[in-house]
């Protein structure tokens, strides 16, 4: 052998251990992403691969013979498996239970296969170079291509690629360079060997190139989408998928796929939704939100030194102890839930209502929209009369409706259902520059004009909301006019209907 | 279906019910549906053991003290007996008894409770009665249930009407909205399924000479003109098939609709029978449908409701033995399953409001004309089991529904027990039915009677496999029913035939009330029998009434 493809050689080490970083990093991210607690998947990761390397290491010293041709079969299994690994886990992720099993197993055979492969050139070379300088090379190209993983991974390759493109890619230099390895060591392979490894290298590029080409159905399955920003929570629930991803301009709450907020301008939807209910002529005292377990409109809430009591009653207690918990929501949130003049029940609000008995002054209702029957029955006649029984006559209550721009229809069923089960409501509207317009209804037992002023010591709390803005919330453009629409019953989850026709043409 | 389950439903599914009783542990299950060790559940039987003792001629004690004088006796705590009681009580009578021989009244109508909900055991929904059906409209509305409109319409309370989602069918690995599995059918399949409806909206409007409908609730307002009561003649698989509906798709949702409300496969229904399912609800074929009223007792609300009122009348646990009429009052002995002793009563008037099949071994001078007619009712055996589960089984696709069926299956799947309630998260409790639908019903009561709670949990586990392969890891107990008499079968030929018409003429002062005199077993022909009986008393006794059921 001459000197130029020992050189070469020694970038194939530079690949080899660029590879074998980002399939590491790939995991750990990966796991982070669909188990949550990053701090405990990267650790584990990392662990296992490193001792798994060291498997690899000592295993290499039972190959005795073929060494060039197991080089190069390796290098083309850590392709094949590491160039897999993202999709792989991905869809696994949905179809099994024992996941962990699966993801720790992957990451510790990657990591053998590797671990492989340096001892294995080594023995290859040593004949060849002088020891000393040896090691010394394929170590250092070693850490350069660790380097190199590490730089390349969080700044261009997630957010340009993805983790799904990025494990395809990365396989499929795998590969080549197995198949660059079948030219540089040909004088220590048979013919055989020859045809077989560059026909396998060919094979296995192919596979991961198709797999690369319909990357886009598997990225749309994998919601991986949502890591163009950065995770920086995920968990799940019985009851829903909570993500929360971080850009430049915040962070935001993503609930089954579905933007909850965004932390840059969620201000102006939650102090829409909250003041115009609690600014009014008589003190409000005993308030009772539905759904908003990010603990966000509480914080409007206790903007108010006369309430006494706020309970908050949303469905899942993950969720709601992320909003305590999680620093960047529970700051953000200003500790709300901690107060304690603050009651969580984690239950189906329509359950819940049922067994009540005490009576709320004013009632902030923060529901997801309404995209499946589990949450349009929250929409119904059934449950707005019961709500009403529980409301005291001078009680103010405001809804979230979702856009009367986008879904015209979804949100003047809202409103009808309100009448239909006996409130006065107004409907008004605010802008949110993440969503759009967005709508909401103030209803009242008997009837009530909406609030025009706001007491100056909140006004100066508030963000977006002054009297003057408060009353222009009420006025109604030419493009928010009424359009007809049934009344939502729980026998018809008419909007349903309306709210996934509607948003649907917006796909 | 996973290739374990008989592929054909027509052609095996007799010899799946043979080998499912039979040899439940034997390979046919393919070593997937064992009964796991760790369940438990109660196998429940309507009192079979003393309903065999009775038809062998169980003679109880010597009844002890002068028989109880009462104007009314009314056997049977069924809807039949039920309603009698109603309509006796809202003439102004009180001094009446209604025995009934199961500890809980309401017959196949019965419910149970657990921690979390009430489920049903049997019937569990009743359609909206049609305005005509005053006398139901008025009950329901005693129980909350509907209410007149200010523009004199009647709607269902919103907690009652059925929630959406109501209906979805897994079939093709997936669940989909309603129970027809359209996304399977081909263009010949939607072509005869518009000639099927254009057939049955036929039917709808169809008037005879004096105005009549051809199918209408209860059976007695059906036109009797020959162009209707010949359909009677004819299986339901007989009439699609002489209307040009071949279509496989469709004869398997007839079949499950006749499965469903009659526990007969569509080519033992009568095509009139048939028919009136489809046809017997509106009054136009352009009304909108009609909701479904239903609660988390299933029809076992309607019994609650109707035991409270008549708690005062109400006996249960009061097996009734021997009816014996004499010059001017009936002698009914009753054992007292309680105090195990036996007591009489003397009643001016009686309602038979039990099946019809026991009036052979509970009035031994019934004559021999009476008796030749009621042998020819024929019942259905049904299994009914309750599921109480845990928390919900992940799934994607349709949502779980009231009412979830799986496309192929001998069962008729599965009601939600908690749906009523608005809960869509936690633990349930789901109610499946499998109607036992042999050619000689005495056969299927053999096997039942043979079968153990380990052979139904096996195949309840084996039937929601496909549709739910996650569901034992819910389970926390199977309740399992057997119904050997479950309801009365509207083969071809019986609903217009003379046997139905004799069984329900009084006998001596013994009324006889009970769905079964419709030929159909369903709550309104229970209720609308139940008032007739008690109106004949009223009638009888001389009492002023204004009938609930007159047209």
């Amino acid at each position: 052998m001459n000197r130029a493809p020992l050189f070469l050689l020694y970038l194939n080490v530079l690949a080899v251990a660029t590879c074998g970083l980002i399939y590491e990093l790939l995991a750990g991210t990966l796991a982070s992403y669909l188990l949550g607690d990053s701090v405990t998947q990267f650790s584990l990761v990392i662990g296992i691969y490193l001792s798994a390397l060291g498997v690899g290491a000592w295993l290499s010293k039972f190959v005795e013979r073929k060494l060039a041709r197991c080089f190069i079969e390796v290098e083309l299994g850590v392709a094949l498996l590491g160039g897999t690994s993202a999709p792989f886990l991905f869809l696994a992720f949905g179809a099994i239970d024992w996941f962990q099993v699966l993801l720790y197993g992957l990451v510790f055979l990657i990591g053998t296969l590797v671990g492989l492969e340096l001892p294995l050139l080594m023995r290859i070379l040593k004949d060849h170079v002088d020891f000393n300088d040896l090691v010394s090379r394929v170590l250092t190209f070693d850490y350069i291509g660790a380097l190199l993983a590490s730089i390349l991974f969080p700044t261009l390759l997630v957010p340009q690629l993805g983790l799904i493109r990025t494990s395809l890619i990365f396989g499929i230099l795998n590969a080549l360079v197995g198949l660059w390895g079948t030219f540089l060591l040909r004088p220590l392979l048979t013919d055989r060997e020859l045809g077989g490894l560059r026909g396998r290298a060919t094979l296995v590029i192919g596979l991961l190139a198709a797999a690369f080409i319909k990357a886009d159905d598997l990225t749309s399955y994998a919601e991986e989408s949502q890591l163009s920003a950065s995770i920086i929570h995920a968990e799940s629930s019985p009851y829903q998928r909570i993500l929360i991803t971080q850009n430049k301009t915040g962070f935001q709450l993503f609930l089954n796929g579905h933007l909850q907020f965004n932390s840059f301008d969620e201000y102006r939807y939650h102090e829409a939704l909250v003041h115009p209910a609690m600014a009014a002529p008589t003190p409000r005292r005993n308030v009772l939100v539905l759904g908003g377990g990010d603990g966000l409109a509480v914080r409007e809430i206790l903007r108010y030194p006369e309430v006494e009591q706020i309970t908050l009653v949303d469905l899942d207690p993950k969720m709601t102890s992320l909003a305590k918990r999680f620093p960047p929501l529970a700051e953000l949130s200003d500790h709300s839930l901690d107060d304690p003049r603050v009651t969580v029940i984690n239950q189906d609000a329509f359950i819940w209502i049922d067994q009540q008995s005490n009576k709320f002054d004013t009632v902030i209702v923060d529901f997801p929209d309404p995209g499946t029957f589990s949450v349009g029955k929250l929409y119904s006649t059934f449950f707005y009369r019961k709500l009403q029984q529980r409301l005291t006559d001078d009680a103010r209550i405001t809804i979230q409706c979702t856009s009367p721009l986008v879904a015209p229809q979804s949100y003047w069923c809202i409103l009808r259902t309100l009448e239909a089960a006996g409130f006065h409501v107004q409907p008004y509207h605010a802008a949110v520059p993440t969503f759009g317009i967005w709508g909401y209804a103030f209803a009242t037992r008997v009837p009530a004009d909406p609030p025009t002023e706001m007491d100056p010591e909140i006004v100066s709390q508030c963000r977006f909301l002054n009297s003057e803005i408060m009353q222009g919330l009420f006025e109604a453009p030419g493009d928010i006019q009424t359009v007809d629409a049934e009344v939502n019953q729980l026998n018809n989850q008419i909007l349903v209907q309306y709210y996934e026709r509607e948003w649907s043409r917006w796909e | 279906m996973s290739e374990c389950w008989p592929g054909d439903w027509r052609t095996n599914r007799r010899e799946l019910l043979q080998s499912a009783l039979l040899a439940a542990t034997t390979p046919w299950l393919c070593g997937c549906g064992e009964s796991p060790p760790s369940l438990k559940g109660e196998m429940l039987s309507p009192s079979f053991d003393l309903g065999h003792r009775i038809r062998d001629g169980f003679r109880p004690p010597t009844p002890e003290g002068t028989p109880k004088e009462v104007d009314v006796l009314i056997v049977g705590g069924g809807i039949a007996g039920l309603s009698a009681g109603w309509r006796l009580k809202r003439a102004g009578m009180e001094n009446f008894r209604i025995l009934e021989m199961e500890h809980v009244a309401g017959g196949t109508s019965r419910s149970d409770r657990s921690d979390l909900t009430a489920y049903p055991w049997g019937a569990h929904y009743v359609p909206f009665p049609n305005e005509q059906n005053r006398a139901l409209l008025q009950l329901l509305e005693e129980m909350g249930a509907v209410s007149q409109r200010p523009d004199g319409r009647w709607g269902a309370a919103e907690s009652v009407a059925c929630r959406t989602p109501q209906e979805r069918l897994f079939a093709g690995g997936r669940w989909g909205e309603g129970l027809f599995p359209a996304h399977l059918a081909t263009q010949e399949d939607a072509r005869q399924w518009e000639r099927f409806e254009a057939e049955i909206n036929r039917w709808i409007d169809w008037r005879d000479a004096e105005g009549r409908p051809a199918f209408t609730i209860p059976v007695d307002r059906c036109s009797p003109a020959a162009e209707v009561t010949r359909l009677d003649a004819l299986t339901m698989a007989e009439w699609l098939n002489r209307i040009g509906v071949t279509s496989n798709l469709i004869h398997w949702y007839v079949d499950y609709c006749c499965r469903d409300d009659y526990g007969l496969n569509v080519d033992q229904t009568s095509a009139w029978a048939g028919i009136f399912y489809f046809a017997s609800r509106k009054t136009k074929s352009t009304e909108e449908e009609l909701p479904i009223l239903t609660w988390p007792a299933g029809n076992g609300a309607i019994v609650d409701f109707l035991s409270a009122l008549l708690a005062p009348q109400l006996e249960t646990g009061q097996a009734v033995f021997h009816l014996r009429p004499g010059e001017t009052r009936t002698t009914v002995a009753v054992f007292d399953l309680q105090t195990q002793t036996a007591k009489e009563f003397s009643a001016k008037q009686v309602i038979f409001a039990a099946p019809q099949f026991m009036a052979l071994f509970l009035i031994p001078t019934l004559s021999e004309e009476r008796r030749a007619a009621t042998r020819e009712f024929q019942y259905g055996s049904w299994v009914v089991a309750n599921l109480h589960l845990s928390g919900r089984p992940p799934e994607s696709d349709y949502p779980l529904s009231w009412d979830n069926v799986l496309f192929e299956s001998l069962s008729l799947g599965y009601v939600v027990a908690t749906h009523q309630l608005g809960s869509d998260f936690g633990p349930t409790v789901w109610t499946w039915y499998y109607p036992l639908c042999d050619e000689i019903p005495a056969e299927a009561r053999k096997k039942l009677l043979n079968s153990t709670w380990e052979d139904w949990t096996a195949l309840v586990l084996k039937d929601l496999d496909a549709a739910h392969p996650d569901l034992r890891k819910y389970l926390t107990k199977i309740d399992v029913m057997r119904w050997g008499h479950a309801m009365v079968q509207p083969r071809p030929g019986f609903v217009t035939g003379e046997a139905r018409m004799q069984a329900r003429q009084p006998f001596g002062s013994i009324h006889f009330a009970g769905t079964d005199l419709s030929g159909l077993a369903l709550m309104e022909e229970a209720f609308y029998h139940g008032l007739r009986a008690a109106e004949e008393v009223l009638a009888a006794i001389g009492t002023e009434f204004r009938s609930m059921i007159a047209t």
